[in-house]
């Protein structure tokens, strides 16, 4: 049993009962909603008679439906339409407050409430949406929740839950230039495997973590669910407060003096007890790559796509469906395949860094004849600090898109898609069979830079070659 | 298009299931196959059936458990590992409900598609991979043969002709399985009832009380 983590404080902290059945009723800090998963809460709620308990503890924003191109209502999809205004009216009926289209603060929900200073350290923060996890990046308890969930924190505030237990991931070192927090958790993953973290929080700790920015902690976190684990956390220091103070959330004046006080004091301490141990040398890990179709079927991009004797016996069907369905032979090399079409963006993704970081790659270069290439900031403010510093014209002039805010082709519930058989070189976080809107389509995960350097090459390419050029 | 007969959505305690088991075979079945995004643009649950394994169905012809006429009333759904990882989206146990699944029973789940399923009255049973495969084999010997589910023996049960009769233990957690068996698996009005001690909770936050 883990004691003394900031995961076992925070849990403490909230506590409301014990449940029957021994389930813990927690309290949530932070409730964010978006349009998919919300609006059979809200009609549950009605059903029920129940009322929004702290309509002021819930945000809304719109993400996954909405289209990248223009944004003009109504939607010239009806379906996407009725639940942009479904999510309206629930909002204004209980008093939630909603970042809409050209608010100037709407955007995908896991880009906006950390860019917003609604996250932070020593909350427990709930969404319907897996990669909840992300805010786990500000040392708070984030996680997941299905719609009947939804329905239950906006009715109490509250959620029944089991405890977790605890994993260290220690990192040491430093990752090289070129490789990136994308780079690091795939590699993890591909380690730790798809379902390693079920059952447990992932705590990421070590002087490689401590050395990442507040947005490489989001990409790290953000994954940690695709390993498995409903949550990932870093301890909140400085960098942490270095961020969040100015933002329009965060506590200010004297409060902040204290607030920073009170989250120094729930980072784990020195005799905090984990349940499980596994470390990592950064300085070891490569660009990495899905060749699979699932995040854990990862690899270095100098390597080969793993044979059959190299892939674990239990391993081994899956392997046998991902090399049918990608289309890749065992052995070859990864390195050289050819991509159709080139994302950046996502929640994992699509921050001011990574669109500097893909920026860096494509200046100066052309998308190569043939790639369809976009770049969709994950939110209207990324966008906008992007775009002061001429980063949207960096990638028009190199030949890629430069879009509206919002989930996009990180899982095709708007018009951005592959098509048929298309390869993506994607910068989001799933590779299942289908994700990108093609039941045939097929996706290679990677970081922005990679993406990138897909863009320029036509295939996939180690972008410290195109850094050292 | 379908000959599946109409079933009652779960409600009250649930401690006995009876029905033909359809079988899903792979490890790490994703919540994407289990329901394609295009199918979550709705905002009621109530047309998801024909969302079940889209894309997987599409791509088997016909061939698909889902579509074969053998397995039109199966209720219960026999699965590998991992089953529902990745997207939280409710739609996916919800597509299986609707489709007319009431039960599972698998090697491993996902959390978050374990407790969607729990909040919606579904068991999702573990058993060792050894009961899995004797389930499956069974199921694609004799289809027509029904399972029984003793949610309070935590046993299921397996009557037929061409396969003889069989009897393995399965696994819920404690929690759960109370939740199930008590009926108090839809957790709603447990948390309302609560509220003063929410409220004493909330009062103790420091990020509630501008961290005094
Ligand atoms: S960007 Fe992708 S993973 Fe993130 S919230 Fe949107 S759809 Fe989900």
């Amino acid at each position: 049993m883990s004691a003394g983590t900031l995961y076992d404080k925070v849990w403490d902290l909230h506590r409301v009962a014990d449940l029957p059945g021994g389930s813990t009723q927690l309290f949530i800090g932070l409730h964010l909603i978006h349009e998919v998963t919300s609006p059979q809460a809200f009609a549950a709620l009605r059903d029920l008679g129940l009322t929004v308990r702290h309509p002021e503890r819930t945000v809304a924003t719109v993400d996954h439906i909405v289209p990248t191109t223009s944004q003009a209502r109504p939607f010239a999809d009806p379906l996407a339409e009725e639940m942009l205004a479904t999510l309206e009216a629930n909002c204004s009926a209980h008093g939630i407050t909603l970042h809409g289209l050209g608010s100037g603060r709407q955007g995908i929900v896991h880009v906006i409430a950390p860019e917003l200073g609604l996250t932070q350290p020593g909350m427990t923060v709930a969404c319907g949406d897996s990669h909840t996890s992300t805010h786990g990046a500000f040392g708070a308890i984030a996680f997941g929740i299905g719609t009947s969930q939804v329905r239950d924190v906006l009715s109490s505030q509250s959620l029944a839950m089991g405890k977790l237990k605890v994993r260290r991931i220690w990192v040491d070192g430093r990752l090289q230039r070129g490789v990136f927090a994308k780079d690091l958790v795939l590699h993890i993953i591909r380690t730790l495997g798809v379902k390693g973290g079920v059952g447990y929080a992932y705590e990421f700790a070590g002087p490689a973590i401590e050395a990442l920015s507040m947005e490489e902690r989001m990409t790290l976190c953000n994954m940690a669910i695709e390993g498995g684990a409903r949550c990932g956390y870093v301890n909140p220091d400085a960098t942490t407060f270095a961020y969040l103070q100015g933002r329009p959330h965060a506590p200010s004046g004297e409060a902040w003096e204290r607030a920073v006080a009170w989250w120094s004091h729930l980072a784990s301490g020195p005799d905090a007890v984990f349940d499980h141990e596994v470390r990592f040398d950064a300085a070891a890990i490569a660009p990495t790559i899905t060749w699979g179709i699932t995040p854990g079927q990862g690899i270095g991009v100098d390597e080969t796509v793993p044979t059959l004797e190299q892939t674990a016996p239990e391993e081994r069907p899956l392997a046998q469906e991902a090399y049918r369905y990608m289309d890749l032979q065992p052995g070859s090399p990864i390195a050289g395949t050819p991509v159709d079409v080139c994302f950046i963006g996502s929640c994992t993704n699509g921050r001011l860094s990574d669109l500097q970081a893909a920026a860096a790659v494509a200046k100066g270069r052309q998308v190569a004849a043939g790639i369809k290439a976009f770049v969709v900031p994950g939110s209207e403010q990324v966008a906008a600090a992007a775009e002061a510093e001429g980063l949207d014209a960096v990638f028009t002039a190199a030949g890629f898109e430069w879009r509206e805010p919002g989930c996009s082709m990180c899982l095709a519930m708007n018009p951005d898609r592959l098509e048929g058989r298309q390869v993506s070189a994607s910068s989001s976080n799933r590779n299942f069979k289908g994700r990108q809107g093609s039941a045939s389509g097929r996706t290679l995960l990677m970081s922005p830079a990679m993406v990138a350097a897909a863009a320029i090459t036509g295939c996939v390419t180690d972008v410290r070659e195109l850094l050292a050029a | 298009m379908s000959t599946r007969p109409a079933r009652a959505l779960p409600s009250g305690p649930i401690r006995q299931h009876r029905g033909r088991g359809v079988a899903v075979v792979g490890t790490d079945i994703d919540t994407d196959r289990i329901i394609p995004a295009r199918f979550l643009k709705c905002v009621t649950f109530d047309d998801l059936a024909r969302g079940a394994f889209a894309d997987d169905r599409t791509e088997l012809g016909g061939a698909h458990p889902f579509d074969r006429s053998v397995h039109q009333e199966a209720s219960v759904l026999v699965v590998n590992s991992n089953f529902g990882c990745g997207s939280s989206r409710e739609h996916a146990p919800q597509a299986l409900m609707r489709w007319g699944i009431r039960a599972l029973i698998g090697e491993s789940y996902a959390e978050i598609f374990f407790g969607n399923c729990l909040a919606m009255g579904i068991p999702c049973l573990s058993a060792e991979p050894a009961t899995v495969r004797a389930l499956q084999e069974a199921i694609a010997a004799d289809p027509g043969a029904e399972l029984l589910l003793d949610l309070e023996a935590l046993e299921v049960e397996l009557e037929s002709e061409f396969v003889g009769a069989n009897r393995w233990p399965v696994h819920l957690d404690p929690g759960p399985h109370q939740m199930l068996v008590s009926g108090q698996w839809d957790a709603t009005s447990q948390l309302v009832a609560h509220d003063a001690e929410l409220t004493a909770t909330a009062t103790a936050l420091p990020y509630l009380n501008g961290f005094r």
